[in-house]
C-alpha cells in the first residue's frame, strides 16, 4: 500500500524494497542451511534411483527376485561380494543386491509418504475438530489418542499381521493407525490457541460456518507445523515399515524390502561374512532416515523463526 | 490429587479391558479353527469336538469373552497351542532376559543422554554443541536393528576374524550363574538400545535446558553468586526433568515391543522373541499374553509417571 502514495521522486530515493513471498523465504532459508540442501539432494538422488530400479536390472541384467546361483555365489554357495559383475554384491541366494536396493527404495518411500499422508491427514481433522469444538467432542476425541498411544503398537501390529496375513496394504495400515496420533495433540494445541484470534471471530460475525472457519481461516495457518511434522513422520514410517519387513511382517519375500534384506541377511547371520548383505541396505535406511530428519529440521527453522538457533 | 490419581487408574483399567477386547475379537472372530491348531491337520473330527468343548468354542461370543475375562482376572492367560506350557509360566521365564536388557540399556542410555543434552544446552552454537546435537540427530534416525547388526559385524565378527573373542555373538546368561558373563554377554545390546534411545534425551534434555535457563529465577541464582555446576544441575535440570520422566515412562512402558528387533538380532530368548516365535507358530494364547502384558507395562508407566509428577511439580500436585 505505502509504496503507492509515495511520490515518485521519493520512491527512487528509498532503496528498492523486494517484496518475498513466504515460500521464497523459506526456500531462500533452506538454501543457506547447508545440512538441509544436502539432504534435500541426496532424497532427490534416492527419488531418481527407485524410479531407475528397472533400468538398472536392464544394464546389470539381473532381475530383482532371479537368482543368479553359477555367477553370484561361489562354488561353496557363499554369496560374491562387489565387483564388476554384481556391483554391489550378491545376496545368500545370487540376486544382486544393487536392483534390489532400488526396488526396495520403492517400498520405502512409497509407505513412507503414502502412510505418513494418510496419517497426517488423519491427525489433522481429528486434530481440528477436537481443538475447534472443544467440550465435549475435545474429551471423546483426546481420550481416543491417549488410548491408541497406550497401544504397544509392536506387539498389536504383530498380533494383527498373524491374524491377516503380511501384506503391503496392511503394513501401510498398522502404521498410519499408530503415527497419527502426536500430529493430532500439536494440531489440537494449536487450534485451541487460534480459535481465540480476531481473525476467527471475525469470520464467524460475517456468518461463516463451522467448516468454513476450519478449512478456510484456521488451516492455513497450519501450514507449518503440517508440513514439519508430516516431513518428521517419513522416517518413522520408513524404519517402521522395515522394522515389519525385518520381522518378516511386512513386504512378503522374494519382492525386496530394505528390511527384508537385513532380515535375509541376518537371519542365518550370514552378513557376518558378507559384509555388503548389512552395510548397503542398513546404510540406505540409516541416510534416508537421517535425510528426512535433517530436512524436517532445517523445515522447522525457515518456518519457524522462534525456533531458530534455539531449541531444535 | 487422590481423585486424579484415582481417574489415571480407571483409564490405564479401560485401555487394558479395550486391548484385551481386541485380542480377543481378533483371534475369536478371525478365519482359522483354534482347535485344529492344537490337534494338527491329522486330527479327527471327534478329537476336534471334544477340544472345543474343552476350550468353551461352542459357547456364545459374549459367553467366550467374559470366560476369557474372568480367567484373566485371575492372572491366567491360558495354555500354549505349541508346547501345552501355561502362557504365564512361558513369558515368566523369559521376563528376565527382557528386564536385564532393558534395565542395563536405560541406566546407559541416561547416562550418556542427560549430560550431553546438558554439555549441548550450556553453550547453544559451540562446537560442543553441534557435535551433542549431530549424535542426537543420527542416534534418533539409526533403525535399532541396523546399528545392532553394524555393532555385532565390527565389535564381534571383525575381531572374531582376526582370531580373539572381544564379545560373545549371542545369547544370554543368568545374572545369579555369573554376574561377569551376564553383563559381558549384554554389553552390544545394551550399547545398541542405549544409544538409539539416548539421542531422544539428548534433544530432550538440550530443549528444556535451554528454556529453563533463560527463566529469571537462574539469573537470580547466578546473581547470587551459586556456583554454576549448582546452578546447571540444582536450579535448572530440577525443572527440566519432569518431560524427561515422562519420556522415561513411555519409554519403558513401549520397551517391551521395543525389544523385540534387539531380541531377534542379538539371539536374546526375551518376551519379544517368544512373541515373534508365537506370530510365526500362529500360537495365539502366548500372542494375547504378550499383547495384553505390553499394555500392562504401558498402564502401570502411565500410572508412575503421573506419580512422579506430582511428586516433582507442585503445580500438578495442587491443581
Amino acid at each position: 500500500m505505502s509504496a503507492h502514495t509515495l511520490t515518485p521522486a521519493a520512491a527512487t530515493a528509498a532503496p528498492e524494497v523486494k517484496q518475498r513471498s513466504s515460500l521464497r523465504m523459506t526456500v531462500d532459508y533452506l538454501l543457506k542451511d547447508r545440512a538441509s540442501l544436502i539432504a534435500a539432494s541426496f532424497l532427490v538422488l534416492l527419488v531418481l534411483f527407485a524410479l531407475a530400479a528397472p533400468l538398472l536390472a536392464g544394464i546389470t541384467g539381473h532381475p530383482a527376485n532371479d537368482q543368479f546361483r553359477e555367477t553370484g555365489l561361489t562354488p561353496a554357495g557363499v554369496p560374491v561380494g562387489p565387483g564388476t559383475e554384481f556391483w554391489l554384491g550378491a545376496d545368500q541366494l545370487g540376486r544382486d543386491v544393487l536392483v534390489r536396493l532400488a526396488y526396495g527404495a520403492r517400498v520405502s518411500l512409497i509407505v513412507g509418504v503414502v502412510a505418513s499422508l494418510a496419517a497426517a491427514s488423519i491427525g489433522i481433522m481429528v486434530g481440528m475438530v477436537a481443538g475447534y469444538f472443544g467440550g465435549k467432542v475435545d474429551t471423546v476425541l483426546s481420550r481416543c489418542i491417549d488410548l491408541v498411544m497406550s497401544v504397544p503398537f509392536l506387539l498389536a501390529a504383530l498380533a494383527l499381521v498373524s491374524v491377516l496375513g503380511a501384506s503391503l496394504p496392511l503394513s501401510v495400515g498398522v502404521i498410519v493407525f499408530f503415527s497419527w496420533t502426536s500430529l493430532a495433540r500439536v494440531i489440537r494445541g494449536q487450534v485451541i490457541a487460534l480459535r481465540q484470534r480476531e481473525f476467527v471471530e471475525a469470520a464467524r460475525s460475517l456468518g461463516a460456518g463451522h467448516w468454513g472457519i476450519i478449512f478456510r481461516d484456521i488451516l492455513p495457518n497450519l501450514a507449518a507445523p503440517i508440513i514439519i511434522y508430516a516431513t518428521l513422520m517419513i522416517p518413522s514410517s520408513i524404519v517402521f515399515e522395515a522394522t515389519l519387513s525385518f520381522l518378516g511382517m511386512g513386504i512378503v519375500p522374494p519382492d525386496a524390502s530394505w528390511g527384508g534384506m537385513l532380515a535375509e541377511a541376518s537371519g542365518n547371520s550370514i552378513y557376518l561374512t558378507a559384509w555388503w548383505l548389512v552395510l548397503f541396505p542398513g546404510l540406505a535406511l540409516l541416510f534416508t532416515t537421517l535425510a528426512f530428519n535433517v530436512l524436517g529440521d532445517g523445515l522447522r527453522d525457515a518456518l519457524d523463526p522462534r525456533t531458530r538457533r534455539k531449541a531444535k | 490429587m487422590f481423585m486424579f490419581l484415582l481417574k489415571r487408574l480407571g483409564f490405564g483399567l479401560l485401555v487394558l479391558f479395550l486391548l484385551s477386547l481386541f485380542v480377543f475379537l481378533l483371534f475369536f472372530v478371525a478365519p482359522g479353527d483354534p482347535a485344529r491348531a492344537i490337534a494338527g491337520d491329522k486330527a479327527t473330527e471327534e478329537l476336534l469336538a471334544q477340544i472345543r468343548d474343552t476350550l468353551g468354542l461352542n459357547q456364545p461370543l459374549y459367553q467366550q469373552y467374559l470366560d476369557f475375562a474372568s480367567r484373566l482376572l485371575h492372572g491366567d492367560l491360558g495354555f500354549s497351542y505349541r508346547s501345552q506350557q501355561p502362557v504365564t509360566e512361558l513369558i515368566f521365564d523369559r521376563l528376565p532376559v527382557t528386564m536385564s536388557l532393558v534395565g542395563g540399556a536405560m541406566v546407559l542410555w541416561l547416562l550418556i543422554g542427560i549430560p550431553v543434552g546438558v554439555a549441548s544446552a550450556r553453550k547453544p552454537g559451540s562446537l560442543r554443541d553441534r557435535i551433542g546435537q549431530s549424535f542426537a540427530m543420527t542416534g534418533i534416525s539409526f533403525p535399532t536393528f541396523v546399528l545392532g547388526m553394524i555393532l555385532l559385524y565390527t565389535l564381534y565378527s571383525l575381531p572374531a576374524k582376526a582370531g580373539f573373542l572381544l564379545f560373545p555373538p549371542s545369547g544370554y546368561i543368568e545374572l545369579a550363574q555369573s554376574p561377569v558373563q551376564w553383563a559381558w554377554h549384554l554389553v552390544l545390546p545394551w550399547i545398541t538400545l542405549a544409544l538409539v534411545t539416548a539421542a531422544v534425551y539428548a534433544r530432550l534434555t538440550r530443549a528444556q535446558m535451554l528454556e529453563v535457563l533463560g527463566e529469571d529465577y537462574i539469573r537470580t541464582a547466578r546473581a547470587k553468586g551459586v556456583r554454576e555446576q549448582s546452578v546447571i544441575y540444582k536450579h535448572a535440570f530440577r525443572s527440566a526433568m519432569t518431560p524427561l520422566v515422562t519420556q522415561l515412562g513411555i519409554d519403558i512402558g513401549v520397551m517391551l515391543g521395543g525389544v523385540i528387533v534387539i531380541e531377534q538380532v542379538f539371539g536374546l530368548a526375551g518376551v519379544g522373541s517368544l512373541a515373534v516365535q508365537a506370530v510365526q507358530t500362529q500360537d495365539r494364547p502366548v500372542i494375547i499374553g504378550v499383547v495384553l502384558l505390553g499394555g500392562l507395562f504401558v498402564a502401570v508407566a502411565n500410572i508412575l509417571v503421573d506419580i512422579a509428577y506430582t511428586r516433582l511439580d507442585a503445580r500438578v500436585r495442587t491443581a
